[in-house]
């Protein structure tokens, strides 16, 4: 059976380079970034999944129907999110000035 | 008969009669396992989901609440569980490389790490239940909360629900590998053939992503906030 075998050096580098993300991460959420915390600490967390899914996983060495099921799956939970939120976050966009008894959407 | 005998040899063992090659075999295992995966992965999505709207509706109590969580053992456990998704990284290769002891060795050493992270987890947990933080009818407010008290209690909620849900997994992970590591142990692999230990691979790093998300979302984001 011919399955891609990585070198060692590449399983320790990933390895290295999750640490060291996990480090960053840390370090940044005591630092006070406003709503960019949240962004900082989604982004890395995103790249350290990448590079599990790509070297440990072996998707980057896998056919190319295994790396679409893959990004099946991401694109889907990216549907569930989105739509969700567009939902949300939008409610009250739409509603009438709130009234003298300031209550939002409530008619006169 | 001898055409049925010259096929039965050239075939491996673990060939199953619906495969033309072992390669075909292993691409098929591989898409199944990612199909599962794509189930679990919208699976953890939907507490993701509630956990986003809730933190939009609840800031305050978000950052009230990550503040209640113990970083270093959080942080630990991280360290821990990359770890072990690097030693299941090894024995995978090991099995392909054709090192049955190593593979053994490889897995027993996840399993420890796998352990560990169980026994820090059930650590934070007792606190947990010894503070009277646990959502329920014995839950106990703090005066810091103020009027972010039960909203502070989604949060936890949410936090029992996520970590428990990934710790269900980490004791699936914990009897999968076993097993493999018992067929290592009784050389059932090769490098001809080493689909199962690839594809509890491919399990056990999952949840080890789950775990990089629900860190950064339950100890770190908006910690600093609290400070300011």
């Amino acid at each position: 059976m011919s399955g891609h075998i990585s070198p060692l050096r590449l399983y320790y580098g990933i390895f290295g380079a999750l640490m060291l993300l996990t480090a960053i991460t840390v370090g940044v959420a005591f630092i006070n970034l406003g709503a960019l915390n949240f962004t900082v600490a989604i982004s890395i967390a995103v790249l350290k999944a990448t590079l599990v899914v790509l070297f440990f996983m072996h998707v980057k060495f896998s056919s190319r129907l295994t790396k679409l099921f893959v990004a099946t799956g991401f694109f889907f939970l990216l549907v569930l999110f989105t739509l969700t939120l567009t939902d949300y976050v939008s409610r009250g966009w739409l509603t009438a000035p709130p009234s003298e008894a300031g209550q939002l959407g409530r008619p006169r | 008969m001898s055409n049925h005998a010259h096929a039965a040899h050239v075939h491996h063992p673990a060939l199953q009669h619906q495969f033309e090659t072992l390669e075909q075999q292993q691409e098929s295992a591989t898409l199944g396992m990612w199909l599962f995966l794509v189930t679990e992965i919208m699976f953890f999505g939907g507490l993701f989901m509630a956990y986003l709207l809730y933190r939009l509706w609840y800031p305050q109590a978000w950052a009230l609440g990550s503040l209640e969580l113990d970083i270093v053992l959080g942080g630990v456990n991280t360290v821990v569980l990359i770890g072990s998704s690097l030693t299941m990284a090894l024995a995978v290769r090991s099995a392909q490389t054709g090192f049955p002891r190593a593979t053994v060795i490889w897995l027993l050493l996840t399993m420890a790490l796998g352990l560990v992270f169980l026994v820090i987890k059930g650590f934070e947990y007792a606190h947990k239940f010894h503070d009277h933080h646990v959502p329920g009818p014995g839950f106990t407010m703090e005066e810091a909360w103020g009027p972010h008290g039960q909203q502070v209690e989604i949060f936890l909620s949410l936090y029992f629900a996520m970590t428990g849900l990934h710790a269900l997994h980490m004791v699936i992970g914990f009897g999968l590998l076993s097993v493999i590591a018992w067929m290592a142990y009784k050389r059932r692999f090769s490098p001809g053939w080493y689909t199962p230990v690839e594809m509890a691979g491919l399990y056990w790093h999952f949840v080890d992503i789950v775990w990089i998300f629900l860190f950064p979302l339950l100890y770190l984001v908006d910690r600093a906030h609290h400070f300011a």
